[in-house]
């Protein structure tokens, strides 16, 4: 494998002592250090610039958000107005559309990105077929979501509104689908999330899903399980940590869509256990009213609901974080 | 990455002529730019303004950004641009933030319509001045309300939840929609209220901007709304025919809305008193006005004359552009009085602000 006379390999790193065939030469090493030491003092400084933006908006939005603070307290959690005009603010319904938004996005995408990893990466299809079918779904990422809520309004809305229809005619005894349908509501906001997270549900778990040591495959199959025993009981579970990493990705994605969602979700601040319902979440509410916000109470109360979002997405970021770290540390079957 | 690419060379080109394009008219003459940003609703309008003015005056550039009545208001506060834009005049209390002084400038008017969504319904709905309140407070729910088919004989009704689709942003539109209400129904003032943002009853379904409301109420069955009216025809929405005070069904045509406006008595700084204009005798009776708001003081004198220049063409070679645009004409007596304030009270001087 090793070509060291290959004139188009790259020889900066070839004068080592470990190379000894190859001659020292005092003079060229001198400019190939510095280049080395400043482009690693390069590269620290990006990453410490990168960590200090964080720091920086953090303080920012903390800063901006501290007239809300101060005036609602801890009680901004769970209360439920929202009344720019005697400025009275409460995150609870917010929150609860942001979350339950992305909960039923996740309970969508997971099962609909695990057979796309599964069939992308079994050979059901031929090997073409499937890898165009895992381009594709990778191809959804690629689409802006002002176009994605677009289509969310003129197709998705107007198709998904007889099923939701019928759900409140023959279930409204479940309290899912109590309320009369709108048209736009937490479901279509829920499943245009779904679909705009299925490619990294999708794409992870199939890179996981490939990673799979082909010795456990055959191990399955030589003890005479059928190839679905093999996905159910041996692939599947293998790959659980790294899926869950998937899932929370996903998740985070979900949590701070704004322009699909604003677009769907019927931005109505009510707390319903209807799926039917309209909702409202943090990002729709930050794209709408920041910027109309004159009062600095009002910008604040928004930006104590940023804050809101920025600690639930960095919480479920670093869940994912401690999930990889998991994997890679357990090592076990998928450790590449 | 095909994709990405193609797109970064084309943002990449855009941005090149974008650049070679303000060089080079810095390099034709000394450029005075002016800023301006505020309410989406003018912006087509104002946009014609600054193209056909710069035909005119080459070495005067002018931008504006719609990005809503509140932020422009916010922007002219802290001073970050050279005019702004409203649907609401600003209030005294946040005239009195700005140091550099405001001037107002009313520049155009029009029609907000009421738009619905009653698949079956052909005919233009009637809403008296009782009735259309009383859908917007919360009163009326049903489409097949008795007090509905009273003003739409021989229309078959449906037996629907009435859906009512407003702004989720804090808008022009709306305080001329609400103050327009309030000064029919006092019942509407007390429980919705006329400003930007009113509280209204029940699950309202939100959009963002006229386009967002046009868009439910398009695609939702049941709903009905209000947009600037010539959102309406763009979109082919269902329009309401509204009563006016002498008891006419009256459509938002620019025709109607003039005739609205043409008894506005504007005071002495031409804001207007929504409550005098709320309920007009004749013509039709949702309609507003919107304003460019200048500074008193500009930190050069250039500058000033630049603002004093597109103002008066604004008011005047540029009103024969409204009624193709679809907006409402200033009267001529109250432009040249305008024109006259801003020639005297706009200059250059000591500014106490941080100037640009």
């Amino acid at each position: 494998m090793q070509q060291p006379s290959d004139p188009s390999q790259p020889t900066g790193r070839t004068f080592t002592a470990d190379n000894p065939a190859e001659p020292v030469d005092l003079v060229t090493i001198e400019p190939g250090f510095w280049l080395d030491q400043g482009f690693t003092w390069l590269l620290r400084g990006f990453a410490v610039a990168t960590v200090a933006v964080l720091a920086w908006m953090s303080w920012i939005i903390f800063q901006q958000a501290l007239p809300a603070i101060q005036t609602f307290g801890w009680a901004f959690l769970w209360r439920q107005e929202w009344d720019v005009g005697t400025l009275t603010f409460g995150a609870l319904p917010y929150i609860y559309g942001t979350l339950v938004s992305s909960a039923i996005a996740l309970g969508l995408a997971v099962p609909v990105g695990l057979a796309v990893a599964l069939v992308s990466s079994e050979n059901f299809l031929p090997q073409g077929l499937r890898s165009a079918l895992g381009f594709l779904v990778e191809l959804i990422a690629a689409i802006p979501s002002v176009i994605v809520g677009l289509w969310g309004i003129f197709i998705l809305i107007p198709f998904l509104l007889p099923f939701q229809e019928a759900l409140f005619n023959y279930f409204s005894w479940i309290p899912l689908f109590s309320t009369e349908p709108f048209g736009p509501g937490m479901l279509p906001a829920g499943v245009i999330l779904a679909i705009m997270i299925l490619p990294t549900m999708a794409a992870i778990s199939r890179d996981v899903l490939l990673a799979a040591p082909p010795a456990l495959r055959s191990g399955s199959m030589s003890l005479g399980a059928t190839r679905w025993e093999t996905i159910l009981n041996v692939l599947l579970p293998a790959g659980v940590s790294g899926i869950l990493g998937a899932a929370v990705l996903a998740l985070g994605r979900a949590l701070g869509e704004t322009m699909a969602v604003t677009m769907v979700i019927g931005n109505s601040p009510y707390i319903s256990a209807s799926l039917l319902d309209l909702g409202y979440t943090i990002p729709a509410i930050l794209a709408n009213e920041f910027p109309e916000a004159l009062d600095p109470l009002h910008v604040g109360a928004l930006m104590y609901l940023a804050l809101i979002l920025f600690v639930i997405t960095l919480g479920v970021n670093m869940l994912a974080v401690l999930l990889v770290q998991l994997i890679t540390q357990q090592g076990g079957p998928f450790n590449r | 990455m095909l994709l990405s690419k193609t797109t970064f060379r084309r943002t990449a080109t855009a941005s090149a002529i974008a650049v070679a394009l303000s060089f080079g008219s810095v390099l034709a003459a000394v450029a005075q730019t002016l800023n301006g940003a505020g309410a989406t609703f003018p912006e087509p309008l104002y946009q014609r303004y600054i193209s056909e003015f710069q035909k005119k005056n080459p070495d005067i550039q002018v931008n504006y950004q719609g990005i809503g009545s509140g932020g422009g208001i916010k922007q002219l506060t802290a001073e970050t641009v050279d005019f702004a834009g409203s649907d609401a005049a600003m209030t005294d209390e946040e005239v009195a933030k700005v140091d550099r002084g405001v001037v107002f400038v009313p520049t155009a008017g029009g029609p907000v319509a009421v738009v619905y969504n009653l698949p079956g319904v052909t005919d233009n709905l009637k809403l008296s001045q009782e009735v259309l309140p009383d859908i917007f407070a919360g009163k009326i729910t049903r489409w097949n309300d008795s007090k509905i088919a009273a003003d739409n004989p021989g229309v078959d009704l449906p037996n629907r939840t009435i859906k009512l689709a407003v702004r989720a942003d804090s808008s022009g539109t709306t305080f001329i929609f609400t103050n327009a209400l309030s000064a029919i129904d006092p019942y509407f003032m007390g429980r919705v209220g006329a400003n930007k943002a009113p509280r209204w009853p029940g699950r309202p379904i939100k959009g963002k901007g006229n386009p967002g409301v046009a868009q439910l109420v398009k695609k939702t069955p049941g709903t009905i709304g209000y947009v600037e009216s010539s959102f309406a025809e763009t979109n082919q929405l269902q329009t309401a025919l509204v009563e006016n005070k002498q008891g006419q069904f009256v459509a938002p045509t620019i025709k109607n809305a003039n005739l609205a406006l043409a008894n506005v008595k504007f005071n002495q700084d031409f804001r207007i008193d929504f409550d005098k204009l709320g309920n007009p005798a004749a013509g039709y009776p949702i309609t507003g006005l919107t304003w460019m708001m200048v500074y008193k003081q500009y930190p050069e004198a250039a500058k000033a004359e630049a603002v004093k220049k597109f103002v008066e063409y604004a008011l005047t070679e540029g009103q024969d552009l409204n009624d193709d645009l679809v907006y409402t004409e200033i009267p001529e007596e109250i432009t040249t009085q305008v024109i006259e304030t801003v020639k005297n009270t706009v200059g250059a001087g000591a500014t106490s602000g941080s100037s640009r």
